[in-house]
């Protein structure tokens, strides 16, 4: 997962759909997230790469709507409903996750072991 | 046993009862035959009386000599009165090396040196005075322009006569093998200059009868002029010029592996000798060759485990060669416990060094509780019940010296210290310390820290130093260069490395940059 600085970055992604539970006031969806471009990328235990400073996935909450929707600790946000969260504020990865008008976040996650599994089903990456 | 020379004052033995030597003696063959400790006990420590002490402090062969000797030789007694021990012989040899074969080599360079000053100091005035004295009458007037030039002359001629004095009017402090190149460049320099500017007087001026008496002051006044930027040179090239550190040497002594390194800079080898033995006498910690074995004990076990015999006669080099590797052989692959016993020998050795130095320190304090320094105002107030008699230093050293003595030897003895410090030299260190009201640590200092060699020495005479050297030693200093200085029983090998050029980077930082950030990583629920 790691990226050359410039150059558009490439990875194999996972779509995940999650479906945001009303809990009294609030919309929640069932996991925590750490990192963004104003955090210290050392101290993250589940990047690759040691600067990488996107979001990731710290914790989920079983039951949850995320871990009913297949979201797994440990995986890289890539894109939510659109937007990029790869060069983001910790601060705005929150406001993008946490909508009050919308219901349904679309999530493109990513992690190690798609691109095993993709390697080993085709022997490299799709060509495009 | 023959460990006593003819000039013993007071031994050792003879201070202690009967019976508390034969109590040590039975004690000490209790111990294991492996330990050489077993014949330390009788052997005899001599304190010297009054008199110069038994060995040259730099080199001694005191216990060399192998400890079980009395057992098994016949032991040649030292009672008669021709007899001349082991001890006396080396001294004898050494005081024939020590002292120079002529005398008066040492002073000539310097008596040379002399000469030429002198009359380079007196030529500028025979120059001005010889006209007068012969031919007076004929001379031009010359007034104030000469004046001037009198005084100039005076005070340059003053300036180069002090100069001369706190430069190179020193006594020499080493003979060296070969010509001192600079010295030697310049004392030519001075001679032909004086040379020539006597030609040119002889010439130009005494035949002539010359009459322009202003002349010939400036042309003296030019000479001085032309002897202080020969004082000058002299100066950059004998002083100066090798202050500017550009190597660095590595002093390794030979004998026990003790190292230093030095900063020098552009000299010539015996130049570079001559400085490196100056801090070798106040860096380098005294010589003590009864330091350096390992037990016998220890190292004979290695040799006597097998015995080769020759069968038959097939060529004798060949065999002997075999021989010897199947011996290295076999006894490489026998298990080696030597290094065990090393090891247990050492901590007994340190284990019985810090007791006998606690019994010291615990009886020197002890000692120096004894005494108190005498107020002189208090003289009309103390009672005259308790007369207390007043010492002087060396009356209340002796005093006090009898209790720790014993103390004091043993240490000494289990240090291996003994032959640099006799009785007298003891008594008057603790009177020096006394005197300067020193604390009892003050003045176990000089025996509990291995001092060097300079602390020793007694200046009486020279001391022999041999240079050897690959190259010749007026050849100036070079990477990778190496010479050795070798006296009787050692020798410094000295290694030559230039200093690394240093190439010195900039760099400025604004103060108004130092600026930090906490190390976030925070985690929010969604």
């Amino acid at each position: 997962m790691s990226f050359v600085p410039g150059q558009p970055v490439t990875a194999v992604v996972q779509r995940i759909e999650i479906q945001k539970l009303r809990q009294g006031n609030n919309l929640i969806l069932g996991f925590s997230i750490g990192g963004g471009i104003d955090q210290d990328p050392g101290q993250n235990p589940f990047s690759e790469d040691k600067t990488d400073k996107g979001i990731y996935v710290t914790r989920i909450t079983s039951g949850g709507p995320a871990d009913v929707a297949g979201l797994m600790m440990g995986d890289k946000i890539m894109q939510v409903n659109g937007w990029d969260m790869t060069m983001v504020t910790h601060d705005k990865a929150r406001k993008r996750l946490t909508k009050k008008n919308e219901d349904v976040v679309r999530l493109l996650v990513t992690r190690k072991s798609l691109e095993e599994a993709v390697k080993h089903s085709m022997g490299g990456y799709p060509r495009p | 046993m023959d460990n006593e020379s003819t000039y013993s004052g007071y031994s050792y033995k003879s201070s202690h009862s009967r019976s508390s030597r034969k109590h040590r003696e039975r004690r000490d063959r209790h111990r294991s035959k492996s330990r050489d400790g077993t014949i330390r006990g009788d052997k005899s420590v001599i304190i010297q009386a009054p008199g110069e002490p038994l060995l040259d402090a730099e080199s001694t062969r005191g216990d060399d000599r192998d400890d079980n000797w009395g057992e098994t030789t016949t032991v040649v007694t030292g009672t008669s009165v021709d007899s001349i021990s082991n001890e006396d012989l080396t001294r004898i040899s050494k005081d024939l090396e020590d002292s120079s074969p002529l005398e008066c080599r040492r002073y000539l360079s310097p008596a040379l040196g002399a000469i030429l000053g002198l009359i380079s100091l007196i030529t500028p005035l025979a120059f001005l005075a010889l006209p007068q004295l012969l031919w007076r009458e004929t001379l031009d007037p010359c007034g104030t322009p000469c004046e001037g030039l009198y005084i100039s002359l005076a005070f340059k001629l003053l300036i180069l006569l002090i100069s001369t004095w706190a430069l190179f009017l020193r006594p020499p402090r080493a003979a060296l093998p070969r010509f001192f190149v600079f010295r030697c460049l310049l004392l030519a320099l001075v001679f032909l200059f004086v040379a020539s500017y006597w030609l040119f007087y002889g010439v130009r001026v005494l035949e002539p009868r010359e009459t322009d008496y202003r002349g010939i002051v400036g042309y003296a006044a030019s000479l001085v002029d032309a002897l202080l930027f020969i004082q000058y040179l002299a100066l950059v090239l004998l002083e100066v010029r090798h202050l500017q550190p550009a190597f660095c040497l590595k002093v390794v002594r030979t004998t026990d592996g003790i190292s230093r390194f030095y900063n020098v800079g552009h000299l010539s080898i015996q130049r570079a000798a001559v400085w490196v033995l100056d801090q070798y006498y106040s860096d380098f910690p005294v010589y003590n060759p009864a330091l350096l074995n390992l037990p016998k004990s220890i190292l004979t076990k290695k040799m006597s485990a097998f015995k080769v015999y020759n069968l038959g006669d097939e060529n004798n080099t060949n065999n002997s060669t075999g021989q010897s590797r199947a011996m290295i052989a076999a006894a490489a692959r026998r298990r080696d416990n030597s290094h065990n016993e090393y090891y247990y020998e050492e901590a007994e050795v340190e284990r019985r060094v810090r007791k006998r130095k606690a019994r010291l320190v615990v009886a020197v304090e002890e000692a120096f509780t004894h005494i108190k320094r005498h107020q002189d105002e208090n003289a009309a107030t103390s009672s005259p019940k308790h007369p207390r008699e007043v010492m002087d230093p060396r009356e209340a050293a002796q005093a006090i010296f009898a209790p720790m003595a014993r103390a004091m030897q043993k240490y000494l003895r289990a240090t291996r210290q003994q032959s640099y410090h006799t009785m007298e030299s003891i008594i008057n260190h603790l009177q020096f310390c006394i005197t300067h009201n020193m604390t009892p640590k003050a003045f176990l200092e000089r025996y509990l820290i291995v001092g060097p060699t300079l602390q020793y020495l007694d200046n009486s005479k020279g001391r022999q130093w041999t240079l050897v050297s690959e190259e010749p030693v007026t050849a100036s200093l070079r990477q990778g260069q190496v010479f050795c200085l070798r006296r009787l029983d050692f020798s410094l090998v000295v290694t030559v490395t230039p200093l690394p050029f240093l190439r010195l980077g900039e760099e400025f930082i604004d103060p108004k940059s130092h600026k930090f950030v906490m190390k976030l990583q925070s985690e929010t629920s969604v």
